[in-house]
């Protein structure tokens, strides 16, 4: 299996407009099984453009820890160990902070008392489907005001008992943190979708950076081309990273992905354009592995 | 009683800082008297949680009322159950505030009054470009 990441640094680059183009364009091909996984768990929406039938879902939990008042005496241990602060002293009282907790079980470990249990903290949802194209899509839902991304995101790339696709495709959050580490880890090869403004290209060598940190080759999509003068060619030559694509500023392009159409509804020609990028990443990828 | 305020200076007669979880300084001073005393935050560089670990400082130095300018919903979730009067200030040294809150004319927190600031507005995710500013 493949597995293809779309990553941006700043939002609003075309990393779904991508990711969705390429998933149609190789699920033409009847024995390709094409998986999409949305990480973008605050704002997943490449369900709204291949309107899926969400026919399973489960709950993402965090465990966190619930104190036996009986039991515990008051000795602060747990609070001193917390590195997130979600678990203080009031009183002699522990108090946990369901928010700040990640989950990471040294209060309960270090409870000279065993007066720590950990219970589950539903924080989230995933959701799995088949929408347009017989395309696969699984998604993550992180509940309003939860902070954690990261063990969505997790949860979801380990969802796979009943999926056998050929070739999934992350569409990865925005950003450079650890919500696009966790997205892009282990993937074997990472598309970096930018445009050519200044801020396009700035967040472009962040998330390229991340890439590099984790060992993983990637190649630059240049989206809206014509909006801006910032120069990503050049910082493609000069760092070694192959400029795959470029997709122009188009009004029509923009106004049918408002409408909800996909970028192959829109120009089919990009059909054959992602299918042919598709092939060059593959090249790529076998240059490393042998 | 004892009132913790909330400083970026540690001076009692410079203005005080409306930030609670990660001000620099806390100013220490008993009801009635003028022995100011000033500690550096142990929160202000914690990765997460600063409101609540600064809560938790504050009880154990005997610490009944503090004065600042906004509580994070974990912060002040924290203070309430710590038994800690939280007194709301716009502006003004850590003396004045003092005084006005020894004569009445401070009022308390009723809830949280800041959006909390765990895990919001770093990391990288400041652009969000085109899609309604959203900011996590």
């Amino acid at each position: 299996m493949m597995r293809l990441a779309v990553a941006s640094g700043k939002g609003g680059t075309g990393k779904t407009t991508v990711a969705i183009a390429l998933a149609e364009s190789l699920s033409l091909d009847p024995d390709q099984i094409v998986l999409v996984s949305d990480c973008d768990v605050e704002a997943p929406n490449v369900h709204l453009y291949l309107d899926p039938d969400f026919k399973q879902s489960r709950d993402v939990n965090v465990l966190i820890p619930q104190v036996d008042e009986d039991s515990c005496t008051g000795c602060g241990i747990c609070s001193e160990v917390c590195q997130y602060n979600a678990i203080i002293l009031l009183k002699d009282h522990p108090m946990v902070f369901p928010s700040l907790c990640h989950g990471c079980g040294s209060c309960m470990l270090n409870c000279p008392e065993n007066a720590i249990q950990e219970i589950p903290n539903q924080i989230g949802i995933l959701e799995r489907g088949i929408g347009k194209k017989n395309i696969s899509l699984r998604q993550g839902l992180l509940n309003p005001g939860e902070p954690l991304t990261v063990p969505v995101i997790a949860d979801l790339k380990k969802w796979n008992e009943g999926l056998s696709p050929q070739l999934e495709i992350i569409d990865s959050p925005p950003g450079a943190s650890c919500p696009v580490v966790e997205a892009i880890r282990g993937v074997d090869f990472l598309l970096l979708v930018t445009e050519p403004t200044p801020f396009g290209l700035h967040d472009l060598k962040q998330a390229h950076q991340v890439a590099n940190e984790l060992g993983i080759r990637s190649g630059v999509i240049i989206n809206r081309d014509g909006l801006g003068e910032a120069d990503i060619e050049s910082y493609c030559r000069e760092n070694n990273t192959p400029l795959l694509m470029t997709i122009p500023l188009d009004k029509k392009i923009g106004a049918g992905l408002a409408r909800g159409d996909t970028l192959i509804e829109i120009y089919p020609e990009y059909e054959d354009k992602f299918s042919l990028l598709y092939q060059e990443v593959i090249q790529i990828v076998k240059e490393v592995v042998d | 009683m004892k009132f913790a305020i909330s400083s970026s200076t540690g001076n009692p007669d410079k203005e005080f800082s409306a930030r609670f979880g990660r001000c620099a300084y806390f100013l220490l001073v008993d009801e009635g008297a003028d022995n100011w005393e000033k500690i550096s935050n142990p929160a202000v560089n914690a990765q997460g949680g600063a409101g609540t670990q600064v809560v938790q400082y504050l009880a154990d130095q005997g610490v009944n009322a503090v004065i600042s300018g906004r509580y994070g919903p974990n912060a002040y979730e924290a203070l309430a159950a710590a038994g800690i009067n939280a007194y709301l200030a716009n502006s003004g040294t850590p003396r004045q505030l003092l005084e006005l809150a020894q004569a009445g004319s401070l009022s308390s927190a009723a809830g949280p009054t800041g959006e909390g600031m765990h895990l919001r507005g770093g990391g990288g995710r400041g652009g969000r470009g085109g899609r309604g500013g959203r900011r996590k």
